[in-house]
């Protein structure tokens, strides 16, 4: 891989497993959809290393617009994911997920 | 009109799709808007299956442009026969569902009324657009699609504990989505193409396949729940709303499921040799264990009907050494395909007659289950014959499929899985028979209060249950015909021609 | 129920063997992506070669628009899934502002806004040739809703409910009644008749543009909108 879109996938790579330890780590739902979050611009930094055409070409468009898609889809999911945090929020006091009593 | 099977398959895609933006725009019109599109859906669905036997696999290009530049779609054997599965499970709820959500003038029960049918119908389009994509970033689109649709229907029960499950459901689609694309990434890193046929003919052992091998796995098998990645299976498919656990159970798990057996037969087989076909089997026997082990102890008849899917969920990657050793030998796919045939029907009928005992008892823990069949004979009956086909007794589509793994287990030297199978089987007939004992008991015990107020149970829910629990038992009757379709160009690579 | 210490950051023992485990991955991921090959075309030759095909000049509205516009297709989908999902779960909107925090915040909005109407209908129209689309167009016209919902000039209400639907809607109508058409006229879902490609997508992305900056404002308020069980 060429080296200065190396730096710019490494990047990526290191992003995509901070976002798995918060998400994995850390309780809180605003924490876990955030860590989803970094974990899904990790993903897109490796993509868009990727389109890099050395200095003098322009980059690769399939993946600019790949990675379109796949920020759409993430605003999506935050959306979703916040609703049901604030949902959950709502009902049980606490933005976490506790364990289910019996009910 | 062009007769040309190709033509037809955007429709299959843009008819739910349709549907779901009308339901959502005209919520008084929702069910007869989604009735008229699963009806049309699933008679296109069934008349290109069979098209596809005559005439072989077909594929139209999106756009008219044909990858790489552009994005095809494939009907084959294997995408035809997950989406008669999806038309013939989907036509049954949709018919269900009217009955179980059936609002009269609760609020609450009218918003989850009005919100059921656009979800559903995405639901159902993110499953055809899923099975018919041959291009790994829209298979991604298409899982967000699905996983989506699939996380709102379960919150649609909105108490808190089916909120958590949703939750959960959530966050472990969306990494598993994640995984998938960073996978993605990796193929267009090493081979610069996205098309699954273009990956299938540049596919080599390099490290960066082996890499996208395991992200991709890991992503798709965190959503298909399979051990030891099914904790939030349980909770999400027993408290969903019975339609929803349905679809969860017997389809939702079976997209992700198709693409891992997709990519593995097309892209991965490199990797065949290495220790990943061996993996993927051993966490079947796992799941089939541990599934069953819970099943045996669980209080709720929806609970243990879950586990049942994390049991039964480890036969379909059972077999993967063998689908993957000798691709153009398609006995041991057929077995696969088979249990994921049997086992969506049971299930699908399973989780109605629930629905149904649910809605009559307003309680569905065991004990309350005494003397059921006296009170409801024919939701009892379709529990009772989905039961028999998820035990695998003769002459069940339960039984067929499991047969056929035996087969293709004894014949590739696989003796363990023996063990496995039929051990799974006595497991299961074990849960089984804590929920038909009670039920069959002919003296409703003393003071038993929940079943004696058992009321009835609608027609439009027992026909669809009834209709699924005997497609259960009679399916395998039809085994010839699945697996004629299943024959048609799978794996393309090999069969379909690039 | 007591509530959990939130910012607690402790390395506990679950979370050091976590955070090995994903340095672990990165280290192995990191490797495995410097081998991959650094010369390949991958698909960029094929893009731009076929350009003058796709109807647009930028290579990334052609590939988003003409040669994967089926992928944006299931894209619009999912944004009027998000709003449909957060619909089903919350009956009402989370929206806390009430009233106005001063006047001039007031004020400004409503300058602006014509503005942004205008900023995004350029960058739509940028999108053919330059960085621009219905992406970028759709959030400012999102952006513009917010600040709309941000400032109090306007608060959620039931009545705007049935206008925001078919807002919503636009953008995966257009999409898919084109397709679909084109399917009938060509022989191919999308595939738009020679020499008239930029057309055919001017209108979808202009639906799609206005049901993008709908769906982001709708995002924001976060519920069916109506402040709660007895507002309409």
């Amino acid at each position: 891989m060429n080296d200065s879109a190396a730096l710019y996938a490494v990047a990526g790579v290191i992003l995509f497993g901070m976002g798995i330890y918060a998400l994995v780590a850390y309780p809180h739902l605003l924490r876990k959809i955030l860590g989803m979050n970094v974990m899904g611009i990790g993903v897109f930094a490796v993509f868009v290393a990727l389109a890099y055409r050395g200095p003098d070409q322009p980059p690769d468009p399939v993946p600019h617009a790949l990675v379109i898609t796949g920020i759409v889809v993430a605003v999506c999911a935050t959306g979703l994911g916040l609703t049901l945090a604030t949902r959950l929020k709502a009902l049980t006091g606490v933005a976490q997920l506790t364990p289910d009593q019996e009910d | 009109m062009p007769q040309d099977l190709a033509f037809w398959l955007p429709v299959v895609i843009a008819v739910p799709l349709m549907a779901a933006v009308l339901a959502f725009l005209l919520p008084r019109a929702a069910f007869p808007i989604s009735l008229g599109a699963a009806l049309i859906t699933s008679g296109l669905v069934c008349w290109a299956a069979l098209a596809a036997v005559n005439a072989g696999p077909a594929t139209h290009t999106v756009g008219g442009w044909s990858a790489p530049l552009g994005i095809d779609l494939v009907l084959d054997g294997l995408s035809g026969l997950l989406l008669v599965l999806t038309a013939i499970i989907g036509l049954a709820i949709t018919v269900y569902a009217h009955g179980y959500f059936q609002p009269g003038d609760d609020l609450v029960k009218q918003h989850q009324y009005n919100f059921f049918w656009p979800l559903w119908m995405f639901l159902w389009a993110s499953l055809n657009a899923l099975f018919l994509s041959a291009d790994v970033f829209n298979l991604y689109v298409t899982l967000e699609l699905l996983g989506f649709s699939a996380v709102a229907l379960t919150a649609l029960a909105g108490k808190p504990t089916v909120l958590k499950a949703a939750m959960r459901y959530l966050m472990v689609s969306l990494s598993g989505s994640l995984f998938y694309l960073m996978g993605v990434v990796f193929l267009y890193a090493q081979f610069g193409t996205l098309d699954i046929r273009l990956l299938s003919a540049a596919s080599a052992e390099t490290p960066t396949l082996l890499a996208s091998a395991a992200l991709i796995t890991t992503g798709l098998i965190m959503k298909s729940a399979l051990f030891p990645l099914h904790f939030w299976l349980p909770p999400a498919h027993a408290n969903a709303a019975a339609p929803v656990s349905a679809l969860l159970s017997a389809l939702v798990v079976k997209g992700s499921l198709y693409i891992v057996l997709r990519l593995w037969l097309e892209v991965f087989y490199p990797l065949a040799d290495t220790v990943a076909p061996q993996v993927l089997s051993v966490l079947g026997v796992g799941a089939v264990l541990w599934g069953s082990l819970q099943a045996m102890q669980q209080p709720r008849l929806k609970l243990l009907i879950a586990y049942s899917t994390v049991a039964q969920l480890g036969y379909m990657f059972l077999l993967m050494p063998i689908l993957l050793k000798n691709r153009d030998d398609s006995t041991a796919l057929a077995a696969t395909m088979s249990f994921v045939f049997a086992h969506a029907v049971a299930k699908a009928a399973a989780f109605l007659s629930a629905g149904s005992i649910l809605h009559a008892l307003k309680d569905d823990r065991l004990t309350a289950l005494s003397g059921l069949m006296k009170k409801m004979p024919v939701t009892t009956a379709a529990f009772a014959m989905a039961g028999i086909s998820l035990i695998a007794l003769p002459p069940s589509a339960g039984f067929l499929a499991k047969y056929q793994m035996l087969q293709s287990a004894l014949t590739n030297g696989y003796w363990g899985l023996v063990f496995v199978v039929i051990g799974g089987g006595l497991l299961a007939a074990v849960y089984i028979m804590r929920v038909l004992g009670p039920a069959f008991k002919k003296v409703e015990p003393y003071g038993a209060e929940s079943t004696s107020k058992a009321v009835h149970v609608p027609l439009v829910m027992s026909i669809p249950t009834l209709a699924l629990a005997l497609l259960a038992i009679v399916i395998s009757f039809m085994g010839v015909y699945l697996l004629e379709l299943l024959a048609v160009g799978t794996p393309w690579v090999l069969k379909g021609g690039l | 129920m007591p509530d959990f210490y939130d910012d607690d950051a402790r390395l506990t023992r679950p979370r050091i063997v976590a955070l090995a485990l994903s340095a672990a991955l990165v280290a192995l991921l990191s490797l495995i992506i410097l081998t991959a090959p650094g010369d390949l075309e991958r698909l960029n030759l094929v893009a731009r070669e076929r350009l003058t095909e796709s109807g647009v000049a930028n290579p990334v509205t052609a590939v988003l628009l003409n040669f994967r516009g089926y992928d944006t297709l299931l894209e619009v989908a999912v944004l009027l899934l998000a709003v449909i999902g957060i619909w089903s779960m919350a009956r009402y909107a989370r929206v806390w502002i009430k009233v106005p925090d001063t006047p001039v915040l007031a004020a400004f909005v409503r300058l602006v806004l014509p503005l942004m109407v205008l900023v995004s209908g350029y960058l739509l129209w940028l999108g053919a040739d330059a960085p621009g689309g219905a992406f970028q167009g759709g959030a400012v016209l999102g952006g513009m809703g917010i600040l709309w919902i941000a400032a109090a000039v306007w608060l959620p209400d039931f009545q705007f409910q049935r206008f925001a639907r078919v807002m919503l809607v636009l953008g995966l109508i257009a999409f898919v009644g084109a397709s679909t058409l084109l399917l009938a006229l060509e022989g191919s879902f999308m595939e738009y008749p020679a020499g008239e490609a930029k057309n055919w997508i001017l209108v979808i992305e202009s639906a799609a543009m206005i049901s993008i900056g709908m769906t982001l404002m709708m995002l924001f308020v976060g519920g069916i909108p109506r402040l709660n069980e007895g507002t309409v």
